[in-house]
């Protein structure tokens, strides 16, 4: 009998179904460079799936094998190989295929090749596999909401098989859980610039710009927000000078007067961008520059330059670059 | 006063611990060559690779050739694919022993793996990633073989996986992370192709990977991360901009990572060492001038 996770078998050598079969083991040579230990049943499980793997022998007791394998090491790249060839061979019933690979992601969800071979059995069973592939990285999420893999997962799954109807309502849920998670902002701009069911960037901007807004006014030292924001305005400088709520927000941030390092990078590139702040802006920024460095003359951009180098003193010389290439006519 | 272990590396490196029940072993049984590749490199780096054999690493090496396509696989015995590839070329390299390859298959195998839209599968299996194009170009640019791959593509492929934070991901639309950055701006420098980079956008979103403890991450909100040193650092250093992170707190974060009894690093102070670690820890530090 084979288990998913090879650990509490008979050894194989005591199988009777495997008495016919001679284990190849693995020839390092003498001197193999980075040499590996090995525990006794990971080598004797090796040694018999180099013998199928040699002989090309896809059997049932291959595919069980290849489980027994992958329990012990789910990061063997030919190991999965090879079970694909065997699972082919046999014409196997695919959605247990799927239901093994779910036991296994779960247990090991930061492997490529689960992902990899997930995307085999999706393709392989098509769109009506979508459903249950994004229920899956659900799943995934809810124990690491930013798994890299399981998110160009999804992204695959929504291009290729569809299923987009929900999944700017599972954004929202995902960033409600946790602004701080970057994956699920990045994945917020995937869909409003990517789902076939909604308008496009354009037409979304006015509601994204609202949410980013609400989202950096809960916590403005959150980094991801304010990408979102820029992100929204890309290659429409006239648009982003256009609305007041960008401006707006900055100083909001700034009057509370905490948390201000990312309001006042956005404050910095509005200016180089040509903006004209009033008053208000001026006499805040003064109000946190240290008095000595300042003076009548000294325009808000380079005011607000000097503040951050001083307040982010880890990127003191990337501050120091944008107030020394400050465009001439900066307010 | 804090100083690199090299020593202590050295003998980390040459001595990996034996321990039957050490899950890690286990689980780079089939990366080998990339441990192999990591661990040379650091040897080379601290000016030890002569305490390995030449000749039984190249024949190691030569061991996970498949002679049938071209290609390498992580260990004995294991299929081709590109990233164990590189690997092999970069250690052949590591001993001026380039003259064992069939370099007209090797660079067949490799370009073989380009797709229509310019991208690069890993293998025959088809999975796609911009990790594979910088695999596929840095060994081609290795073997003087770029000639066989269509560049334009390759390039417009990468350029497609640009995000609005100047970033990278693994394919378009796919978050920016450090490590696919990394293997994008690799592969622009290499075809000449720096120009498609937003510097200072990107520049900026790098140097803020620096955290308070001086170390770097590879995405917005995640922990330090000793490799970051590398990933994060050496993307700077393409597009010029290193000196937009305080190195002197990197520095801190590289050593204190370090094991300062056994050798090696790890990935954050007082976790466990292991080669991956070691290796970009090593030459994170050596760009520092550590």
């Amino acid at each position: 009998m084979s288990s998913d996770d090879g650990e509490e078998c008979l050894p194989l050598s005591q199988r009777p179904e495997w008495a016919d079969v001679r284990p190849v083991p693995q020839d390092d040579g003498p001197k193999p460079v980075v040499p590996i230990h090995y525990r006794e049943n990971f080598r004797e499980a090796m040694d018999y799936f180099r013998a199928v793997y040699l002989a090309d022998e896809r059997s049932l007791r291959s595919l069980n094998l290849t489980s027994e394998v992958i329990g012990l090491n789910p990061g063997n790249y030919t190991v999965w190989h090879f079970r694909r060839l065997v699972l082919e061979a046999l014409n196997a019933d695919l959605h247990e295929e799927r239901d093994y690979v779910d036991r296994v992601a779960e247990r090991f969800p930061k492997n490529y090749q689960i992902w990899h071979h997930r995307r085999w059995l999706a393709e392989k069973l098509g769109p009506k596999a979508a459903d249950k592939e994004l229920e899956f990285t659900k799943k995934i999420f809810t124990i690491d909401a930013k798994n890299y893999h399981t998110w160009s997962h999804r992204q695959w799954v929504l291009l290729a098989l569809g299923g987009w109807d929900d999944e700017l309502d599972y954004c929202q849920k995902l960033i409600e859980n946790d602004v701080f998670n970057n994956s699920a902002w990045n994945q917020r701009y995937f869909v409003i610039t990517k789902s076939p069911l909604l308008g496009g960037l354009q037409a979304m901007r006015e509601s994204e710009v609202s949410f980013a807004i609400k989202a950096i006014l809960t916590n403005p030292q959150n980094e991801s927000p304010w990408r979102y924001l820029r992100g929204l305005y890309k290659g429409d400088i006239e648009q982003l000078l256009s609305d007041n709520q960008v401006p707006e927000v900055c100083l909001q941030v700034l009057k509370s007067g905490r948390n201000f390092l990312f309001a006042l990078s956005m404050l910095l590139d509005l200016l180089c961008f040509g903006f004209q702040p009033s008053d208000e802006f001026k006499r805040i920024v003064e109000g946190l520059t240290n008095s000595e460095s300042s003076s009548s003359d000294t325009n808000l951009a380079t005011s607000v330059c000097n503040v951050l180098e001083t307040v982010d003193p880890l990127r003191a010389n990337y501050w120091a670059w944008r107030r020394r290439t400050l465009p001439s006519m900066v307010c | 006063m804090e100083k690199l272990e090299g020593e202590k590396h050295v003998k980390y490196i040459l001595s990996v611990e034996k321990r039957k029940d050490d899950f890690e072993s286990l689980v780079m049984d089939h990366l080998r060559i990339n441990g192999a590749y990591w661990g040379l490199t650091t040897l080379d780096l601290l000016h030890k690779l002569d305490c390995v054999d030449q000749e039984e690493a190249v024949s190691w090496v030569m061991q996970c050739y498949h002679e049938d396509c071209g290609g390498f696989g992580g260990n004995v015995g294991h299929d081709p694919h590109l990233l164990y590839t590189l690997s092999a070329v970069q250690i052949l390299v590591l001993f001026d022993k380039l003259d064992v390859l069939d370099v007209e298959k090797v660079s067949n195998y490799v370009s073989g793996l380009q797709n229509e839209d310019g991208s690069f599968s890993g293998d025959m299996w088809g999975e796609i990633d911009t990790r594979f194009s910088y695999c596929a170009i840095c060994c081609l640019s290795i073997l003087h073989r770029m000639d066989k791959i269509n560049v334009e593509k390759a390039v417009n492929y990468i350029v497609s996986c640009k995000n609005l934070d100047g970033g990278f991901g693994c394919t378009p639309g796919g978050e920016s992370h450090a490590g696919q950055i990394f293997c994008c701006i690799g592969a622009l420098a290499i075809t000449g192709s720096l120009h498609h980079v937003d510097k200072d956008l990107l520049g900026w979103w790098l140097c803020e990977r620096q955290c308070k403890d001086g170390g770097l991450n590879g995405r917005p909100e995640k922990f330090a991360d000793v490799c970051y040193s590398w990933w994060v650092l050496s993307s700077l250093i393409i597009i010029d901009r290193a000196h937009w992170i305080d190195k002197s707190k990197l520095i801190n974060f590289i050593l204190n990572c370090q094991d300062k009894e056994k050798g090696g690093i790890s990935d954050r102070p007082d976790n466990a060492v292991d080669v991956f670690h070691t290796y970009f820890g090593v030459a994170g530090a050596n760009y520092l001038s550590v």
